[in-house]
């Protein structure tokens, strides 16, 4: 005996014996093929990636960058708490102090003279900029582009760092 | 005399190999882009202007992998195998007729490489050798899922084969010749056999389907069940040939099909046409009739693949031999009784 419907959802489904138009199956093709067809002239949903690129929402995270400050100064001071937070152990620095007369160039007495972060381990959590005390570092970037060797993925201060406020100005007046 | 005659046969024989071999790569390409647009997408468009060169990319890759022959096969069958599938599957196009007799040169010249008397049986026999590339390739690989790949397509093949018989007989009946020449001759502007023969074109073009392991007969290589089926083992060219040889079995079936019951090069109006560009440029308008008859076949075999899915093994052999074998013989005997009583009259 069958048991009651707890959900009253259910539906006994009748099994019939196919009838002639179903069991020589050409009706049912035909209007397949007629589906199928119509598909032909609908809108392609293929987005062509490197031509083209879907939107990125606001909060997008993506290939890192190390901010400078208004005078074009790096704000980092190489304190290690991003790769402290970093669960992937994408994160390494070495730190130097601030010489005489390179004061327009960093921000703080101390700072990262090497800055390398493995994309290849980087699982994009942004906990790194969330640590930051200084806004050093945002995931405001592009997708991290694909490469040969794994030995490219280790991104140093030459791809993270912010282009200087002049670099940017100048390539802004070439472009207008 | 005899060398121009030879010469002339030449020429047309390399013709038809390189037009044989481009159709049937464009057809992966065009496969490819049927199936894509079919589910909404844009299909193969890196390789050259709207993927153009991608039959080249295939056909390189396919000659640079690595072939692999597993230690457990019959070495010679393994080879034997796809180089037969691939071979025979050249020989059809031999007896078919692309157009009209053509005046090149002050010279008139059929095109067609024979005109044999027996064509429609010749085609029946190479056809059917088709089976034994997948049946010898299947076996040699000494593998449990080539084997039911190479055993399915035997059988399927057996069954199809005899309804494909059955409607060509009824086929014979109206057109009194086995010559695939006088066939598309009788067939001038619109009397086109299917006309005449709708019932036995159903049933020819579902068992060219299953001649052909197109979808949705494909069960000699049907990848969820036998992971690839009678071509498991193969790889690099081997692989190539195989794939290959369906293509061109594809062009040969669309064409033949074309021939039988759409009139091949017959084009309505094709008399005026003929006239005003006379006994040269008339024809090539025939060949390209033929050709758009036999593209548009290709591309119903890929929309059939790309919308169907597969038959079961039982629900193949029931639809074989309880629907289209009995069909196919009461096909024959209505259209015997039609013309005994059209003669009368």
């Amino acid at each position: 005996m069958l048991m009651e419907s707890l959900s009253g959802r259910r539906k006994v489904l009748e099994q019939k014996p196919m009838n002639f138009w179903e069991r020589i199956y050409l009706p049912a093709i035909f209007k397949g093929m007629g589906i199928t067809f119509m598909h032909m002239f609908k809108k392609k949903e293929t987005i062509r990636y490197p031509e083209e690129e879907r939107e990125f929402s606001e909060n997008w995270r993506g290939m890192h960058s190390l901010k400078r400050d208004e005078d074009g100064r790096e704000r980092c001071t190489a304190c290690g708490l991003c790769a402290l937070s970093c669960p992937a152990e994408a994160i390494t620095m070495i730190s130097a102090e601030r010489e005489k007369g390179e004061e327009h160039l960093y921000r703080e007495e101390k700072y990262a003279a090497v800055y390398e972060i493995n994309m290849l381990r980087c699982i994009f959590c942004g906990l790194c900029e969330e640590a930051c005390p200084k806004e050093a570092i945002y995931l405001d970037g592009p997708i991290v582009p694909a490469d040969y060797l794994r030995k490219d993925f280790i991104y140093g201060k030459d791809k993270l760092v912010e282009m200087p406020i002049d670099e940017l100005e100048a390539l802004k007046g070439a472009k207008v | 005399m005899e060398l121009a005659f030879l010469f002339e046969k030449l020429i047309l024989v390399t013709v038809l190999f390189v037009l044989t071999l481009s159709i049937a790569a464009y057809s992966t390409w065009l496969e490819r882009k049927v199936a894509a647009w079919l589910q909404d997408r844009v299909g193969p468009n890196r390789a050259g202007i709207f993927g153009l060169l991608q039959p080249l990319a295939d056909g390189g890759k396919m000659f640079f992998k690595e072939e692999i022959i597993p230690s457990g096969s019959n070495k010679w069958l393994f080879i034997a195998g796809p180089s037969l599938a691939l071979l025979v599957s050249f020989l059809g196009t031999a007896v078919i007729p692309f157009g009209q007799n053509i005046e090149l040169f002050g010279k008139t010249v059929p095109l067609q490489v024979t005109d044999i008397n027996v064509g429609i049986l010749y085609i029946f026999g190479v056809v059917s050798l088709g089976v034994y590339g997948i049946m010898i390739g299947g076996w040699a690989s000494n593998n449990k899922y080539s084997l039911m790949g190479a055993v399915r397509g035997a059988s399927q093949n057996i069954s199809y084969e005899i309804a494909m018989g059955l409607s060509i007989i009824a086929l014979l009946l109206v057109t009194n010749t086995l010559s695939f020449k006088e066939i598309a001759e009788q067939q001038h502007s619109w009397h086109w056999n299917v006309i005449y023969q709708p019932l036995g074109f159903l049933i020819f073009i579902i068992c060219a389907f299953a001649e052909t392991n197109r979808v949705p007969f494909d069960l000699p290589e049907c990848e969820t069940e036998l992971i690839g089926g009678y071509n498991t083992e193969y790889s690099a060219f081997k692989m190539g040939a195989y794939m290959f040889a369906e293509y061109i079995n594809m062009f040969v079936s669309s064409a033949v099909m074309a021939v039988l019951y759409f009139g091949g090069y017959n084009y309505p109006g094709m008399d005026a046409v003929n006239s005003l560009l006379g006994p040269t440029w008339g024809p090539v308008i025939g060949v390209a009739v033929m050709f758009i008859k036999i593209i548009a076949f290709i591309f119903f075999f890929m929309w059939v693949r790309w919308t169907i899915p597969r038959f079961r093994y039982d629900q193949l052999m029931d639809l074989g031999w309880k629907i289209l074998i009995p069909l196919a013989i009461a096909n024959i005997v209505i259209t015997a009784i039609v013309i005994t009583v059209v003669d009368k009259l």
